[in-house]
């Protein structure tokens, strides 16, 4: 029994660096890996899951229909595209003035921080709860304070022209801390001989920032706008529980097309499709990410 | 932040201005979200709003607690969160520790590419099984998709903490007959300890906000937080003060919870992309 034991043991050590990811990689294979093949088979079958018939194999057909003949979903990559380029700019320029606006020392620097942060990690459907109230037309706080300003009131998410603005109205509340942050990070980490040698040649502030700090910034904000990106081009909660899509499919990007078409019209393999779609969308912005992770050196 | 003393091209006074207006917007949707939750039905619908002058209600959060399951909501959300997060560390520690120790790259890259795929590809097929093996509206089904969530983050913040283990100390627990799984549990993980607890905040916080594998899979005794939120919403003749009660009790444990563990909630978030 002793020996055997030890044997045991002697075996575990050996191949310890199997041992210690094993329970990891099973659940990654049974919660990950298998249900991405499992999509990608679906994806090529006609199956209604509300109806009694089984799912049959009809190869690429539906990717040709989300190629060449569904409108509908090609408006929804163009908006889902279009909603990330809105919401992920303006977070990046705020995000960056804000980084450069608060990299000095100040009292308040961890209050600063506290408050950053608190967007990031409130729960998507109250914040996106408590912006439905304040984009009220006629009784939300949003129009009263523009009628505070002197602006005429907007219909926010109630007008097909302004909801997809609205809502990366609520990304860019939500983010903009986080691209600050990474920002700031980078910021601290410049060398500071450069900023030096442009002072002694008589550089103006804004000529050091354009020719000293973007550059030696980028790597940093590279990274910080591609992980944005990800994210937001699977922005679901906030449209979700705000407009469903509407009003008129304004707001229908990828992610809501995707879901309505599996889980409200149950049409599994269509939705399928959509899905490796959406992946093959999100997986090209990520090759990119790890490519410029790598070609950085921190 | 000595380039900010040498060229003061902003004022103190201008300074604070801007840092004011940059963090108003931040500060003002959590004030109205509270401030909301304690007014009286009327004052909450009233135009316009009153933001500092209003009577204190409870009324809200009363109601919260009478119309709707709101403790059973909150119970479950705990139980899913608290049950991902045990998971996650129970197979996310030792995953991270044989990656930073016996570099296994490729590892890791498929961690992060769990994290990269939109969530919404996996609940297809997920849904079709759990509801095969009649496991939808179990903890069990929301436990393990919430892993997707919690597992990446917990498993890629911990490697560079594990990283920065000097592998000395475990070469010599190692030669004085102790098993990997000894200098695992022995040396690196008490040393780890602080970034074990902000991993757990951060994986807690992640399930605890996750909406859509809930909407799908949980069902009537098992529906949490942000589900029953949203069903709220749907509702048309709501009171505004009882929404924002609802809004207010979801987030602020997030929130106070999220306090703990600021220093690391940005690593969390990149998985490190710009190390501090």
């Amino acid at each position: 029994m002793r020996i055997s034991s030890r044997g045991l043991g002697r075996w575990a050590h050996r191949h310890a660096q199997w041992l210690f990811p094993a329970p990891a990689v099973l659940l990654v294979a049974v919660i990950i890996v298998y249900p991405i093949f499992y999509t990608g088979w679906m994806s090529l079958q006609e199956w209604f899951a509300s109806s009694l018939t089984a799912p049959h194999f009809i190869g690429l057909a539906n990717y040709r229909k989300i190629a060449i003949a569904d409108a509908r979903f090609r408006e929804a990559v163009g908006r889902t595209i279009y909603f990330t380029i809105v919401a992920v700019g303006a977070e990046t320029i705020l995000g960056l003035a804000m980084a450069l606006l608060f990299n000095r020392e100040f009292w308040g620097r961890g209050l600063l921080r506290t408050l950053a942060i608190l967007p990031m990690v409130a729960t998507p459907t109250a914040i996106g709860l408590v912006f439905v109230m304040m984009y009220h037309p006629s009784l939300g706080v949003a129009n009263y304070l523009l009628s505070v300003v002197g602006l005429s009131p907007w219909r926010w998410t109630y007008s097909s022209q302004t909801a997809l603005y609205a809502l990366a109205l609520v990304d860019v509340w939500q983010w903009t801390p986080l691209i600050m942050l990474i920002a700031l990070a980078g910021l601290a980490s410049l060398p500071r001989e450069p900023y030096e040698a442009a002072h002694l040649d008589g550089a103006s502030t804004l000529r050091a920032f354009w020719h000293i700090t973007l550059p030696l910034l980028r790597p940093a904000l590279v990274v910080a706008v591609l992980f944005r990106a990800i994210d937001a081009l699977k922005t679901f909660d906030i449209i979700f529980v705000m407009t469903q899509g509407g009003p008129a499919n304004a707001s229908e990007t990828i992610n809501i097309l995707l879901f309505n078409q599996a889980f409200s019209y149950f049409n599994m393999g269509y939705a399928s499709s959509m899905a490796v779609a959406l992946f093959a969308v999100v997986m090209g912005a990520s090759l990119i990410l790890i490519k410029v992770r790598r070609s950085v050196t921190w | 932040m000595v380039r900010g003393s040498r060229h003061p091209w902003l004022s103190t006074a201008g300074f604070y201005g801007l840092a004011g207006l940059f963090m108003l917007p931040t500060v003002f949707v959590f004030y109205w979200m509270i401030t909301l939750s304690l007014k009286p039905q009327v004052e909450a619908m009233a135009y316009p709003p009153s933001f500092v002058r209003f009577s204190v209600t409870a009324a809200g959060y009363r109601e919260v607690f009478t119309k709707y399951p709101f403790f059973l909501y909150t119970w479950n959300s705990l139980v899913v969160a608290a049950g991902c997060t045990a998971l996650g560390l129970a197979v996310g520690l030792p995953a991270a520790y044989s990656i930073a120790r016996w570099r296994q790259q490729r590892l890791a890259v498929v961690i992060l590419v769990a994290r990269i795929i939109p969530g919404i590809a996996y609940l297809i097929p997920w849904y079709i099984f759990f509801r095969r093996l009649r496991m939808v509206d179990t903890y069990g089904a929301l436990i393990l998709t919430h892993l997707i969530v919690g597992l990446p983050i917990i498993i890629w913040v911990m490697i560079s903490f594990f990283e920065d283990v000097p592998a000395d100390l475990e070469d010599a627990a190692l030669i004085d007959g102790c098993s990997y799984f000894g200098a695992f549990w022995r040396i690196a993980l008490p040393l780890v300890k602080p970034g074990v607890m902000a991993t757990a905040i951060l994986s807690f916080v992640f399930s605890w906000n996750n909406f859509l594998f809930s909407v799908i899979l949980a069902g009537r005794s098992t529906r949490t937080l942000p589900i029953a939120v949203y069903t709220m919403i749907s509702y048309e003749e709501i009171n505004w003060s009882t929404l924002a009660a609802a809004a207010t009790l979801i987030t602020l444990p997030v929130l106070l919870v999220a306090l703990l563990a600021q220093r690391h909630i940005v690593s969390g978030l990149t998985f490190g992309a710009v190390k501090q």
